[in-house]
């Protein structure tokens, strides 16, 4: 029998039905074979190491999972690497492009919006879905499309002011971000 | 410390946390992220039976599962552990009884989650029921069925009898005596990240390593040595970075002794990962409790006695649970002066999981019945309840009277500037019927004064060492728990050596590599560890400004060091870069090490319980709440909360603030939602989407005031800010629903259901109350009589040195 990615001499999961999937993470074309019950959660941080996509229930109900789908943010935990075939994934990893970090994640870090630090990446990948989809947001649109996301530290107000200065920066036009 | 403030480069500066980029990139490593290569996969068998004796586990189907490396059961951990040398009651899995549903009774390691979840189903056990013991009341009741056998009765845990003065005498004095009932229900932190440890027992060196997401590494330390009868010097711990603790992850847990246990056992590392059920079922969190409350006042309210009694839940185990039974009643005094004072306080145990310290620990239960109280007292004497507690309040330097020594003390200028911010004198009592504004003030100490195990050694050191690339590398056991312990250590540090934060590079939370911190609990690290930093730093920089003043030829004196450069304060021309001074320094002197040492001083009080409440400092906290209620659905909405904290100084103004944020909106869940409730033995919600808590749509705004009173036994002048906050918002809430719709929900939390129902019997004629109606029937001893500080409340203690 053939190991999956993990090289794990495998037993339950080495019983079940694999299937092969392709997908792009973070511009980084994958050819997997993996259990047809593995979730996207699982296959980014156990297979490929990604392990900035965080936990927090593994039942859809924390969002510390989110990562974008096509852009569009899903909860990795409820959702089968085989679903994702031929899609497009990013993960927290894949929001500094070239080096430079993403205007979120700067706003983040410069406005107290991480304390314990574990919903940021969903927090941030989620925001950057609303950004890119409406650039100056009011706060109740950064209310309404955060809600799925929980954080039980910073009681969200530097939360909503990151995305709001990063959404100031990223509409500049002299913006060098 | 004074002549550091002189002017402050770095201290007070609202700069980025130390850690934030780590955590913005995904970079931060939290414990499950940590795999090693062979590693299995451990999970628990939880127990179904909330009480019953375990007649038969069998192992052997699971065995035989391909993947199943090993199983380990009670009789494999017997040996009893606990956070508390007095509460030493812990198993890492059930032996012969189990004591709620969801505790541990079994572990397997895998060589796969999937696999180690199978083999949980193929485990057997059989179980004798015994009567569950699920509320205080069935606990003063019932001594049959014993939970444990080692209290002296029945399933009486903790007791606690105190009169400070004369309470009578002072009842005597009263004009007026009110008396009050409050509830407060359990609930829990919450943490997003689950538990997880991951434990490699190395065979060849006969030395244990555990990472694990903890507050406490040195008492998991010590927890472990004993649980796995290992010397503690072969003992490892790790603590990895916390991803929300809130006092849910300061006890030794079940994962961490199985994970060991495991890892023995086979040889290879083991990791084990809660899932979200387990975390509810982990626990430590808020207690129930049962309060009742007396207190007798002059006609201008000042008050003249007061009594106070707690019944607490303290669910199947001990845990901190004989601290929290004091905190039930020690901090009433910090902030008002009480002439005479009763307290008394029964912990009882319960067949639900153990409750422990969440955030404010064991204080916002008393904290809430008080300040109600107070808000009830006010309006029966038609005094503004801002007023009342005016007339109350304690000052700076002054002893309570029940021997906490309080030092800055700015609680007054806290209270002005809430009232001012809010509006308080024009809305109260005049805004329309739905809407309402409520008031409440608290306190917190900034650490424990004693360790959890007795010991004459101090309760945190700094290393510093400097080496001659010009880095500086400080050293500690403290743990950022996402509290900003990393940042406050790096800002000391760079502050006294004329750096800055991000030059500095930690070691941190490492019991083989670090000093001694006890951990990120009571909020302690800022006061503690801070000092411990500064003074490594200053004497790092003492033996720098030598080599340096030598070089440059001008008076010790006169250097000073900012911006990575050392000078001469009268000629600034005279400079150095900091990394060539520092290797002029290690020319002259060998290795730049330094340490630092904290221990807290002597507390005043000597008469037993006196343990627990004392702190270098207190810290002092005044919130105004407005709200909007709807009288036909009994919703309670937030609208603005003003919050003003005297944190003595900021040492970074955006990690005060968001601590003071963080609080109002954990208050905001205990007061409206939040319940850790049973029903039939079983947990009624083990799952975030059933256990109902704010979600970004319900925070409101928040305005925090800073209040800097310049604490003189804190590192700059600072004070803790993690947990007072959250102290007065929930009171607050309260007295705000009163304002709005003219009823008292005497109970948490404050759900539209209770509302509606107080609403209804108002309507009825009744008095508009929802909340406990009866004290248990339950005989407290006699109280231990303590003679008040002479010349109350204007005596002095000697200061330290």
């Amino acid at each position: 029998m053939a190991a999956d990615l993990t090289g794990r001499s495998n037993t339950v999961a080495e019983a079940t039905t694999k299937a092969p999937v392709r997908l792009l993470v973070n511009g980084q074309p994958y050819e997997l074979l993996v259990p047809v019950h593995r979730t996207l959660l699982e296959t980014l941080r156990e297979d490929l190491q990604l392990t900035g996509t965080k936990h927090g229930c593994e039942v859809g109900e924390c969002g510390m999972c989110t990562v974008l789908l096509d852009g569009e943010p899903v909860l990795s935990c409820l959702t089968l690497t085989v679903e994702v075939e031929g899609r497009t994934v990013t993960t927290v990893e894949g929001l500094e492009r070239g080096g430079e970090l993403h205007p979120l994640q700067k706003a983040f870090a410069q406005m107290g919006a991480t304390q314990c630090g574990y919903c940021t990446p969903a927090m941030l990948l989620t925001a950057k879905s609303l950004l890119d989809r409406s650039p100056s947001p009011s706060e109740d649109e950064i209310r309404e499309a955060l809600s799925g996301v929980l954080c039980r530290c910073t009681g969200y107000i530097k939360i909503i002011a990151a995305v709001e200065m990063a959404a100031r920066q990223m509409g500049a036009p002299d913006s060098v971000a | 410390m004074a002549s550091a403030r002189r002017s402050l480069n770095v201290v007070g500066k609202p700069l980025p946390r130390v850690d934030a980029w780590g955590k913005a990139t995904g970079r931060t490593r939290y414990a499950d992220d940590l795999s090693l290569p062979r590693m299995l996969y451990g999970r628990l068998l939880l127990s179904t039976q909330p009480h019953a004796l375990i007649k038969r586990i069998d192992v052997s189907r699971a065995l035989e599962l391909e993947g199943v490396v090993a199983i380990i059961t009670g009789r494999d951990v017997p040996v009893r552990y606990g956070i508390m040398p007095v509460g030493q009651d812990e198993t890492a899995l059930a032996v012969d009884k189990v004591r709620y549903a969801g505790e541990p009774v079994a572990a397997v390691a895998a060589l796969d989650e999937d696999t180690a979840e199978e083999a949980l189903s193929l485990i057997e056990v059989e179980y004798e029921p015994l009567r569950p013991i699920m509320s205080i009341e069935e606990a003063l009741r019932l001594p049959e069925p014993r939970i444990h056998d080692y209290v002296p009765a029945g399933n009486i845990h903790r007791l606690a009898s105190l009169e400070f003065g004369d309470v009578a005498q002072g009842f005597a004095e009263a004009d007026y005596v009110r008396e009050d009932l409050f509830f407060f229900q359990g609930n829990t932190h919450l943490p997003m990240e689950q538990h997880s440890a991951l434990a490699y027992w190395d065979p060849a060196e006969g030395k244990l390593t555990l990472w694990s997401s903890t507050q406490t590494p040195h008492y998991v330390q010590r927890a472990l040595a004993k649980a796995l009868e290992l010397p503690e010097n072969r003992v490892r711990v790790i603590a990895t970075p916390v991803g929300g603790g809130f006092g849910g992850k300061s006890d030794p847990f079940h994962h961490e002794i199985c994970a060991a246990k495991l890892s023995m056992l086979t040889g290879r590392p083991v990791k084990i990962t809660l899932t979200r059920e387990e975390v509810f079922y982990a626990h430590r969190g808020r207690h129930p409790e049962l309060m009742w409350v007396r207190t007798g006042v002059k006609r201008d309210g000042r008050i003249t006695a007061m009594e106070f009694q707690a019944f607490l839940d303290g669910g199947a185990y001990s845990s901190y649970g004989p601290a929290t039974t004091y905190y039930a009643g020690t901090f009433q005094t910090i902030t008002y002066r009480i002439p005479h004072y009763r307290f008394q306080a029964v912990r009882v145990f319960t067949n639900k999981p153990p409750c422990g310290p969440k955030r404010g620990h064991g204080t916002p239960q008393p904290r809430y019945a008080l300040e109600v109280h107070l808000d009830k007292l006010a309006h029966d004497l038609g005094l503004d309840p801002v007023e009342l507690r005016l007339r109350n309040l304690t000052g700076p330097n002054e002893v309570t009277v029940n021997w906490l020594h309080i030092t800055s003390n700015g609680l007054r200028q806290c209270i002005e500037r809430v009232v001012e911010a809010s509006g308080w004198r024009e809305k109260r009592g005049r805004l329309p019927y739905g809407r309402g504004i409520g008031f409440a003030v608290s306190a917190y100490m900034c650490g424990a004064g004693l360790p959890i195990y007795y010991n004459d050694m101090p309760h945190s050191e700094v290393q510093i060492k400097v080496d001659r690339s010009g880095n500086v590398t400080a050293y500690s056991m403290a743990i950022d728990i996402g509290q900003g312990s990393d940042t406050v250590i790096a800002t000391v540090v760079a502050e006294v050596l004329g750096l800055y934060p991000e030059d500095i590079r930690l070691v941190t939370a490492d019991t083989d590599l670090t000093p001694i911190d006890l951990g990120s609990y009571s909020s302690r690290v800022t006061m503690m560890v801070g000092n411990a930093a500064y003074e490594a730093a200053l004497k790092a920089r003492q033996l720098i400004f030598r080599a340096a003043a030598r070089e440059l030829g001008v008076p010790v004196r006169r250097l000073e060091a900012r911006d990575r450069t050392v000078f001469d304060r009268r000629d600034p021309s005279r400079a150095l870069p900091f990394a060539e001074a520092a290797r002029l320094a290690e020319a002259r002197f060998g290795l730049i090490s330094t340490i630092g040492s904290y221990r807290p001083p002597q507390r005043l009080g000597t008469y037993k319980g006196s343990g627990v409440g004392p702190s270098p400092a207190y810290s002092y906290s005044a919130c105004a709440v407005e709200v909007q209620c709807d009288p036909e659905t009994g919703e309670v909405k937030v609208e603005k909360v003003w919050l003003a904290h005297d944190i003595g100084r900021a040492i970074n103004p955006i990690l005060v603030e968001g601590q003071t944020e963080g609080s109002v909106y954990m208050a905001l869940g205990e007061v409206l939602m939040e319940e850790q409730a049973f029903r039939k033995g079983q947990h009624r919600a083990p799952s975030m989407l059933d256990y109902k808590s704010p979600t970004i749509k319900e925070m409101p705004p928040v305005v925090s005031i800073l209040v800097e009173t310049d604490e003189p036994r804190g590192p700059f002048g600072a004070k803790e800010v993690g947990q007072g906050p959250l102290l007065c918002v929930i009171p607050a809430v309260a007295n705000a629903v009163y304002d709005a719709l003219g009823v008292r929900i005497d109970e948490t939390p404050i759900t539209p259901e209770k509302v509606l129902k107080a609403l209804d019997e108002k309507a009825k004629g009744g008095p508009g109350r929802v909340g406990p109606e009866r004290k248990p029937d339950f005989a407290f001893r006699e109280p231990t009589r303590v003679e008040r500080p002479p010349g109350w409340p204007h005596y002095r203690p000697h200061e330290e040195g």
